[in-house]
């Protein structure tokens, strides 16, 4: 019987957690790993299927090369080692949606080893060792769909079968559950700017399965550990492993003992449940695939494809602050992803304001954006309109007050920001008559606090100052309306 | 009186369609006609295609009527072992657990034969899944020898090599993994290549060991032999192992004297087999290195010396290779299916009633081996036996031009000698596995006959993807000796009858 449900501060200070994840990601090519099936999402069940990836008696695979550059640039993205020869391996187990009874994928000669990635949590960076990348091709895809009167059908579909993928594997470097959220960010981060990737969890594009254990601060053996599957979004991930951790201190303080077993999470109700235990885990078999030669990577390709990598995130990040002249925390924002780093540097060249540029785009763009959730790239207020826009309110030519009122009007209306200047009459007053009509008008219009203002109670002066500028609809100039207003209420008072 | 059409060879039935002289019909006709009388004895069909057959011929008949031209089979016949996929036509591997299959695809093989205009005649019985040596072990029917009925053909592929022996068809094929091409070639007098691995593309066959899976083509002659092979070799982008280094081979290039060749003969081997060597078999080979040396050839002694391991080493591959391979038939998406409450259920009652006690046995050996905590001690280690067998016979291969070896230590054996008997069954691959393990190519060729009037054939082994010459070296046997060309009594007497 567990003796505590849960763990307290006190027990967690004495654990240290241990996590790896190996992540699967979906490569973003047009056709399936071991065929020319499409490997598009969401087409009618079993429609993109092919004699090789229903696995009919005779059919032999066929690699596709595309897949296999795309796993060698997230490893050099990462830096890791690219083998010059690896090898496929069949990992055997039965499951109807596994159309061969095997699984191409590869075991002990992987396409990538070694390598890490770079993660900054509360102002500390971290670098998350990675142990390998390998290729390996998707199962199908069970449904269970409710059968009549408590019969139950499993339908398999199998359009997923042998669409590629890559398992990327961290070293157990991993120590909360918000390191591995910011580890999976980063990691998604990295595929999307490759452009190997859709990221898309939603889609099973990218999938998780997270190992956990704890070991008393200072040992360095590794506690037992539990495999959670079932983790289909980041936050789940980060729930599910800071769920179990407690639940193994928890376990061990009350006098139990972790067993090695495979857990599903449950994101409904917030637990992890036991799949299956270590006794009845897969033999899978492995021995190296005789359907397929070795992969056998020219160096001088491997080279090329290097230099051929785009900007990754960390690069771009430390070219803006070096570049712009802009702090870290903007250019972490702002290089989330290619395209809006690439906004943003537009929008700064334009207006030549690197720093206002950085702050438009982080506070009023990304609002509307959070609002709407729009990516940058159907964002209806493009680069250049933003940068002349960001240029007036340097300028002087509008306030930031009328600068938003412009930009409000931008996500509805194509024009430039100076001809809508023109259009609504929004240029700013700085001729002194009219300033001085303004300042009459707004006195004759509040007697009371101009009364009060003269009778030595300075505060009013703002509150006069704040309905002078709402009379222009925001266009007066600060400082010279405040000089006109307090030459007339002195004249006056004379 | 000319001799009976189904006598002729291919390549001269080929010419007389291609010249006008014969009609791909008629030419069909016969060899339908031929096997309507002797396939139901010799059980040497799982599916005929009499029909097809016909209207395929029918149309090469057409395509020649307007001024086509026409492929170098032109209306030949070819029968095809039931483990290589042709479209719409019912493919079973001989097993219970693709009762009813048909594929929705031609392997590779097969569209090459329909682009040189071959007629395919049907779907010849086999061993289950290709395992077995005598073809006992199709889960439909026994095919008997056409020499002698209370014997075996030999196998996997004995009802394509006892339909070629008995003239249902001047050409079939077969494929060998271990000796399923040559073993049942030499059982029933006829030529059975097993081409180089990687020579012959895979795409359509049913795999059974996928590094050692070879398809092969059976004929009654040296030339016929090389006719079918330059048509089905060659690179497919299907099958990534399959190779652009096999070309078609020149006929002319096979009628080379063998003046200056280098023999190669690996007497020791002869040993291994011990007391399980029949006295007509080392006559036979003995008599062949006489002929040799009078033909010109010089003889060299080689040795294969880890081709003792070859047995052990290939019982271990091809059965690891193969658990994985029948991994598939689970009774989800194709064949047959029994239910038996869950999941588990099912795939144990479909599997259990669906395969034979071989393709069991191999199952389980294969799974034991590649299982962790034993796949170093055998499948890791057999393969690296397996590199050590391949060396000797390159070493070998690179002081002489071609090997001469034994292909079976027996004529055929009766029907049920052996069924109880698996190890015994086992062991008469002793000749061919090693060249199977090398991935070299090897051809059995009829050499002659014991007294009971059994074939003996014997093997020529090459370099890798230089099956010219070991079919030149077959070539200059059979321009001295008679045994090709002697056709059994079944075939003979139909095909009298027929006239």
């Amino acid at each position: 019987m567990t003796k505590y449900a849960t763990a307290t501060d006190e027990m967690r200070a004495k654990y240290e957690p241990v996590i790896g994840l190996e992540v699967h990601a979906q490569l973003k090519t047009k056709t399936k790993i071991f065929c020319a099936c499409a490997t598009t999402f969401g087409a009618a069940p079993n429609s993109q299927v092919c004699p090789v990836c229903l696995g009919l008696p005779g059919v032999l695979p066929v690699l596709n090369e595309r897949a296999v550059t795309f796993a060698a640039m997230t490893g050099l993205a990462v830096g890791a080692t690219i083998h010059p020869r690896s090898i496929f391996a069949r990992k055997n187990y039965f499951y109807p949606d596994l159309s061969k009874g095997y699984q191409i994928s590869q075991y002990d000669r992987p396409l990538c080893e070694g390598g890490g990635v770079e993660i900054h949590v509360e102002e500390v960076r971290k670098r998350i060792g990675l142990v390998r990348i390998h290729l390996e091709e998707d199962a199908g895809k069970s449904l269970h769909p409710e059968g009549k009167e408590g019969v139950s059908t499993t339908r398999v579909d199998l359009n997923r079968a042998g669409v590629p993928l890559i398992e990327i594997v961290s070293e157990p470097d991993i120590r909360s559950g918000v390191e591995a959220y910011h580890y999976l960010t980063k990691l998604k981060q990295i595929l999307v700017y490759l452009d190997v990737c859709d990221g898309n969890m939603e889609e099973g594009s990218l999938r998780c399965d997270a190992n956990v254990s704890v070991r008393p601060c200072g040992r360095v053996a590794f506690g037992t550990k539990t495999e959670i599957k079932n983790l289909n979004s980041f936050r789940y991930v980060e729930k599910a492993i800071a769920y179990e951790i407690d639940r193994q201190i928890a376990l061990i303080e009350s006098g139990g003992r972790v067993v090695q077993e495979t857990l599903l999470w449950d994101s409904a109700r917030g637990v992890a449940e036991t799949m299956r235990s270590k006794e009845e885990a897969h033999d899978y078999r492995y021995f190296p695939e005789p359907d397929l030669p070795p992969i056998d990577l020219d160096p001088s390709w491997v080279e090329s494809l290097r230099a051929s990598l785009p900007e990754l995130p960390d690069a771009l990040r430390e070219r803006l602050v070096r570049e712009q002249g802009i702090p870290e925390y903007d250019a972490e924002v702002l290089t989330e992803t290619r395209a809006l780093a690439s906004y943003y540097e537009e929008v700064a060249a334009r207006s030549g304001q690197p720093k206002l540029a950085s702050n438009w785009i982080m506070t009023e763009v990304n609002a509307v954006r959070n609002k709407t959730g729009d990516s940058i790239e159907s964002f209806p207020v493009r680069a250049d309109r933003l940068g002349d826009l960001v240029a007036m309110v340097a300028n002087g030519r509008v306030s930031g007050k009328i600068a938003k009122q412009l930009f409000e009007m931008m996500l509805t209306d194509s024009s430039g920001p100076e001809a809508l200047v023109q259009k609504h009459g929004l240029l700013p007053i700085e001729d002194d008559a009219a300033l001085r009509a303004l300042a009459l008008e707004v006195l004759a219009a509040n007697p009371g606090p101009t009364a009060e203002f003269r009778a030595g109670k300075e505060k009013t002066f703002a509150f006069l100052v704040g309905q002078a500028m709402k009379q222009s609809r925001g266009r007066a100039h600060p400082e010279k309306l405040q000089a006109a207003l307090r030459a007339v209420l002195t004249e006056e008072s004379a | 009186m000319s001799a009976p059409l189904v006598l002729e060879s291919a390549e001269s039935l080929a010419r007389a369609v291609t010249q006008g002289e014969r009609s791909a019909a008629d030419v069909t006709r016969a060899f339908l006609a031929q096997a309507d009388r002797t396939a139901p004895k010799l059980g040497t069909y799982l599916h005929r295609l009499a029909e097809s057959a016909l209207r395929d011929a029918e149309a090469i008949d057409r395509r020649r009527a307007k001024g086509d031209p026409l492929g170098p089979l032109a209306g030949v016949p070819v029968a095809i072992k039931d483990n290589i996929c042709v479209r719409g036509v019912p493919t079973t591997c001989g097993s219970k657990i693709l009762e009813g299959y048909r594929p929705p695809y031609d392997a590779h093989v097969v569209e090459r034969l329909r682009a040189a205009d071959a007629v395919i005649v049907g779907k010849t019985n086999c061993d289950e899944f290709a395992m077995g040596s005598s073809t006992e072990n199709s889960a439909y029917q026994v095919t008997h020898n056409p020499w002698n009925l209370d014997r075996v053909p030999g196998g996997s592929s004995g009802g394509s090599a006892a339909t070629v022996a008995a003239c249902e068809a001047p050409l079939s094929l077969g494929s060998d993994t271990g000796g399923s091409v040559r073993q049942p070639a030499a059982f029933c007098g006829v030529y059975g290549l097993k081409p180089t691995y990687g020579a012959v593309s895979r795409y359509g066959l049913v795999a059974f060991a996928s590094s050692l899976d070879q398809i092969g083509p059976f004929a009654r002659s040296a030339r016929d032999t090389a006719l079918i092979q330059g048509v089905i070799c060659g690179r497919d982008a299907r099958d990534t192992t399959s190779r652009a280094d096999a070309r078609p081979i020149s006929l002319d290039a096979l009628e080379r004297d063998l003046a200056g060749f280098r023999l190669g003969v690996p007497r020791a081997i002869l040993d291994e087999a011990g007391e399980g060597l029949a006295p007509s078999i080392r006559a036979a080979f003995e008599s062949a290195i006489s002929a040799y040396e009078r033909a010109g050839a010089k003889i060299v002694d080689v040795s294969l010396p880890h081709s003792r391991y070859a047995i052990a080493t290939y019982y271990l591959i091809a059965p690891a290779e193969a658990s994985s391979n029948l991994a598939r038939y689970d009774g989800v998406r194709y064949g047959v299916r029994r239910s038996d409450g869950d999941l588990r259920g099912m795939y144990e009652a479909t599997r259990g009633a669906g395969f034979g006690r071989e393709v069991k046995r191999r199952i389980l050996l294969g799974t034991y081996a590649l299982s962790a905590g034993y796949y170093d001690a055998y499948y890791l280690r057999a393969q690296k036996v397996r590199t050590l067998i391949r060396k000797d016979f390159l070493d070998a291969l690179a002081v002489s031009d071609a090997l001469l070896l034994p292909i079976t230590p027996t004529p055929a054996f009766k029907l049920v000698e052996k069924t109880d008997d698996p190890l015994a069954m086992y062991l008469s691959d002793i000749f061919s596995i090693p060249a199977s393990l090398a991935g070299v190519p090897a051809l059995s060729f009829p050499a002659s006959f014991d007294a009971s009037g059994l074939p003996i054939g014997l093997q020529v082994v090459g370099r890798p993807f230089d099956e010219e010459t070991i079919l030149r070296v077959a070539r200059a046997y059979e321009r001295e000796h008679d045994a090709a060309s002697r056709v059994p009594a079944i075939a003979l007497a139909e095909a009298g009858d027929a006239r």
